[in-house]
């Protein structure tokens, strides 16, 4: 298991491979669909978020205020990862992203992005909605909220050990090209 | 809220946060399974603490609570206008509650109105027996799954599937290889071959109401649903892609008569966040026994 906190550095990524079990901690934000549109549009983050060095999560939680009117964590796994294909490496090259935690892989322009600008993606298990959300300690801010709706907004995250898998690395490895190759061969046996 | 409309929160609640019997077992199983210390039995493991933390914290299993599906089996003289009317009312409740995540969006301006309610949501389909009881069956059925489900016409000449079993085992096949962990696998496939585009995916959906560890009264269908999981186990794509022991926890197929010129085999594809309970119900509304869970 490898530590990891944000910011992270370009050399921690670089040395990280496919397989390699992580955990993350410190400041992480949600970002997916209306938020990848956006930023490829041309749109700006908004004052107070930075994703230099940063780990952008697919993510559309489930949020409730508390008692106190603390935004609240109740549920927060990974979204399916595939559908920002068409921005990933833009928003990976324009803002510096180190990591992006979803689910289900990303395609060629992603993996290239990463070799590029040093940057990996982060496999969490896919509905693992409890487990994740409570690694997630405190829900600072939210961004975007009127705009998006609540899955679709920018929310800051304070994480500890958030665990997730290296399935795409910065030396243009990808785990899901591995296992489509392989499970391809082996079902044409049985075929 | 009246007691119709509390059984039927409570039944949202339990689906939501609660994994039936017969599909913890089989993750349970699956966990046996995969080597220990391998990516794939870590996953396995966050999975099964996560159905563990959901259940005492009494929240979503996902965060991706799903369409929410109702099967209703009634009475002649049951009112299904009341009863769609209590079943909106207690998605909205559920919602406000945190079971279910405002998760329901107008398809054009792209605006949730964060009830979960509207066009089509919830899906509510009655059907009327000759049996005083009224039973209510639900499932959450998530969006990333559902994105990998597929239907094939056949003859389909690239994957060499005619029109018979050898045929649909084929197609079947292809899509747990195309849908790889897109799915959030281990996953379960529910399969109708025959009906039309519109009937063939409805009945998919409607086989993840059969248990896991039923039998396929069709013995032909009965082996093939057992084939189609050991060979996709066979296959090494894993929980969630990852590589490893248990790509699919189960397979259900069933079948409708469909026209000479036809012939679709319709694949719905359920994540291991299998959301499905059930009640009866007295005369009053309250709930009278679970169908799935103790
Ligand atoms: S596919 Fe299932 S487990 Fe995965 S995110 Fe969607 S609802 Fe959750």
């Amino acid at each position: 298991m490898i530590d990891l906190s944000t910011p992270v550095s370009e050399a921690a990524v670089r040395a990280l491979k496919v397989g390699d079990e992580v955990t993350i901690s410190g400041t992480i934000f949600t970002g997916r669909d209306a938020v990848h549109k956006y930023l490829h549009e041309g749109g700006q983050l908004p004052p107070g978020v930075s994703f230099r060095g940063g780990v952008l999560y697919h993510c559309g939680p489930v949020i409730i205020k508390d008692e106190q009117g603390n935004w609240k964590c109740v549920a927060a796994g990974p979204t399916t990862s595939i559908r920002e294909e068409p921005y990933q490496w833009q928003v990976i090259r324009d803002f510096g992203l180190r990591g992006v935690i979803g689910k289900g892989g990303m395609g060629e322009r992603t993996v290239e992005a990463c070799k590029h600008h040093g940057c990996v993606y982060l496999h969490a298990v896919g509905g693992a909605a409890q487990v994740l959300a409570d690694c997630i300690k405190r829900v600072p801010n939210v961004y975007f909220m009127e705009q998006f709706g609540a899955p679709e907004a920018i929310w800051e995250f304070q994480v500890v050990s958030f665990p997730a898998v290296v399935t795409i690395d910065a030396a243009g490895n990808s785990l899901h090209k591995e296992v489509l190759a392989a499970s391809q061969a082996e079902l044409a046996k049985y075929v | 809220m009246n007691a119709l409309q509390d059984s039927l929160l409570e039944l949202i609640r339990r689906t939501s946060t609660e994994i039936p019997d017969d599909v913890h077992q089989a993750i349970l199983d699956s966990l046996e399974r995969e080597k220990q210390g391998t990516i794939a039995a870590n996953a396995m493991k966050i999975i099964e603490q996560n159905i563990a933390l959901a259940k005492n914290k009494s929240q979503p299993i996902c965060q991706d609570t799903g369409s929410i599906i109702f099967y209703v089996d009634c009475p002649v003289g049951f009112d299904q206008m009341n009863f769609e009317q209590a079943a909106r009312e207690a998605v909205k409740a559920a919602t406000k509650k945190g079971y279910l995540r405002q998760n329901s969006v107008d398809s054009i301006t792209g605006k949730n109105d964060g009830t979960n309610v509207g066009p089509g949501a919830p899906i509510v389909h009655c059907h009327q027996h000759a049996s005083p009881e009224v039973s209510v069956r639900l499932v959450l059925k998530g969006g990333g799954c559902e994105n990998v489900g597929a239907q094939y016409s056949l003859p389909n000449e690239k994957l060499k599937a005619n029109r018979d079993l050898d045929g649909c085992r084929k197609v079947i096949l292809d899509a747990v290889l195309q849908a790889q962990g897109k799915g959030c696998g281990p996953g379960i496939l529910g399969v109708c071959i025959g009906g039309d585009r519109a009937t063939g995916y409805e009945y998919s959906k409607q086989q993840f109401l059969r248990k896991l560890d039923d039998t396929n009264p069709n013995p032909e269908l009965d082996k093939l649903e057992r084939d189609i999981v050991a060979t996709a186990n066979k296959l090494g794509i894993g929980p969630m892609g990852f590589g490893g022991q248990t790509t699919l926890l189960g397979a259900k197929i069933g079948v409708l008569n469909r026209l000479p010129a036809s012939y679709f085999v319709s694949i719905s594809y359920m994540c291991w966040a299998y959301r499905r309970q059930g009640v009866t119900l007295e005369a009053t509304g309250k709930v009278q026994k679970w169908l799935y869970s103790t």
